[in-house]
């Protein structure tokens, strides 16, 4: 099997949104919650750089070993995913995870923040694959389809890789063999403990 | 020499255009746009998390990585069940201990008969809110805690998360009359609560727990005093750091909301280990004792052995000694 993982090529970033509005429609994901972010560091100054960032589906998971009810799992793609019917909306994968991926449908409602809700992969959730109710919980299944997520599918400029990670991690390798220069893997080191010597 | 000297030179300086004329072309494809860009290590060395805007509403989500939260999980998932277990399940063998070799402290004199007010009906009315309350705290909180490893085995995924989603909004709630009743045990019992000299000579002399003396004190003795400290300065500090958890961001981010979180439960595992103690010597660690917070009333003989100088003081208050102060005049005063 895959290891699903995600490579934001920092260096092609430029911005654009369209994986934020992708995922968004394709999941109709609810108000308030954006399961992938472009998040732009010096913005307007020398040095800027954006990166987009989603649930990264860490090794080892920090999210699925706080969860108080054991509520994560990890599929055998290795993509992290979660039941909101175990859910109790507890915040301790919020505070676990470093890429912010864990969200809440409320906030500040005296705890009661509602079921998490973060990137699935495009993977649907632990009900049967394509199911309306899976859809409704957390949106399209593409994985079950034989698609990658739609965020790194459509990204205008390539700078979004999905896929096995052996396999977006050698396309990376040779772009910046190509190019002559890379700024790195963002995140990995943190969710996967690796980098792509680059 | 002098010409060895010049061949060399121009045979070192063809090498170096050749170089240069090569490498020109080279560089010229290489050139690296984002060379002088942020870099990844290079940000979480300097600020140990990456933050940039973001063009979403949610602000919050510029905080880009912040890898602390592998530190909070170590805390979470190995520190606080060691200290949690050490603390609760320590506590409970000393009194097992305790209780199996010195047994119930019992009234030396027996029973009068005759009774005094020990606390009012408000005083119980507020010791047993808070005490309720933080019973269901303890448990639901303990819960979130060792739940997974010692309950979740033995009821499955669906019964155990049920019972965690109730226990979360029990916990929720119920803070806020728990945090009512730490308030008032404050405001109520502090008159009481200050330590003085006598608290010291209480304490050279073991309290009447350790052998069988029975050290003169107030209305509130060393140990008591020790109690309503605990409850008022933990309950203030379970309280503040769990209404900072109940609603995110109003006041910190989630560096702040972790260390909040190890806060409230390191305090919270310490806090339930002496609300045990506290337990025990009210009910089977000491003969009368439970009168004082069930009825309200205690046996005279038990205020003369354990409180001697309150009871003296009450009875100066309410006159000659062959007029014993009973519950009904007591309570009106």
């Amino acid at each position: 099997m895959a290891r699903m993982k995600f490579l934001c090529d920092a260096d092609r970033c430029i911005e654009c949104n369209a994986c934020v509005t992708a995922c968004k429609n394709e999941h109709e994901v609810p108000w308030g919650i954006n399961r992938r972010r472009v998040v732009t560091i010096n913005d307007g100054k020398p040095g800027e750089r954006s990166v987009t960032m989603a649930c990264m589906h860490c090794t080892d998971a920090p999210c699925a070993a706080v969860c108080p009810v054991n509520c994560f799992y990890t599929t055998a793609d290795g993509v992290v995913l979660h039941s909101k019917d175990l859910c109790i909306g507890c915040g301790y994968c919020f505070y676990a995870c470093p890429f912010g991926a864990p969200q809440y449908p409320k906030v500040g409602n005296f705890g009661s923040r509602g079921k998490m809700d973060k990137c699935t992969y495009c993977a649907g959730g632990p009900e049967a694959d394509g199911s309306q109710e899976e859809y409704e919980k957390y949106g399209a299944n593409r994985l079950a389809e034989g698609k990658l997520p739609l965020c790194a599918e459509m990204c205008s400029t390539k700078s979004l890789l999905a896929g096995d990670g052996e396999i977006i991690a050698k396309i990376y390798r040779e772009r910046v063999m190509t190019r002559g220069y890379g700024s790195g893997a963002w995140g990995w080191k943190t969710a996967y403990r690796e980098t792509i010597e680059s | 020499m002098a010409s060895f000297g010049r061949v060399f030179r121009l045979a070192f300086g063809a090498c170096a255009l050749l170089l240069v004329i090569m490498a020109a072309p080279a560089s010229a494809q290489q050139v690296n746009p984002t060379a002088s860009s942020v870099k990844e290590q290079q940000l979480l060395q300097e600020l140990d998390r990456i933050q940039g805007r973001v063009s979403i509403p949610d602000q919050r989500s510029g905080v880009l990585e912040q890898p602390q939260g592998r530190e909070w999980r170590e805390f979470r998932n190995v520190t606080l069940r060691w200290i949690g277990g050490v603390a609760i399940i320590g506590m409970l063998a000393v009194l097992v201990i305790f209780y199996l070799t010195r047994g119930m402290v019992r009234l030396d004199s027996g029973r009068s008969g005759r009774t005094i007010v020990r606390f009012t009906l408000v005083e119980r009315f507020v010791h047993w809110m808070t005490a309720i309350c933080f019973i269901i705290l303890a448990i639901s909180g303990l819960n979130i805690t060792f739940g997974r490893p010692l309950l979740l085995p033995l009821v499955g995924l669906e019964a155990f998360s049920e019972w965690s989603q109730w226990a979360k909004y029990a916990h929720n709630y119920l803070s806020f009359p728990f945090t009512v009743g730490v308030v008032l045990i404050f405001l109520m019992w502090i008159a009481g609560n200050i330590p003085n000299k006598v608290d010291v000579e209480w304490i050279k002399r073991g309290g009447g727990i350790v052998g069988h003396d029975h050290p003169p004190a107030q209305r509130f003795n060393a140990g008591q005093k020790m109690i309503y400290w605990i409850v008022v300065i933990g309950g203030g500090l379970v309280a503040a750091t769990g209404y900072e958890l109940m609603f995110p961001f109003y006041v910190t981010g989630i560096e702040g909301m972790q260390i909040a979180q190890i806060v409230h439960s390191v305090v919270a595992v310490l806090f339930v280990a002496a609300m045990i103690a506290h337990v025990y010597i009210g009910t089977i660690g000491m003969e009368g004792a439970f009168e004082a917070m069930g009825s309200g009333d205690v046996d005279l003989n038990w205020a003369r052995e354990h409180h001697s100088l309150w009871l003296d003081e009450q009875r100066a208050r309410t006159g000659p000694n062959d007029k014993e102060p009973q519950p009904a005049t007591a309570a009106a005063e």
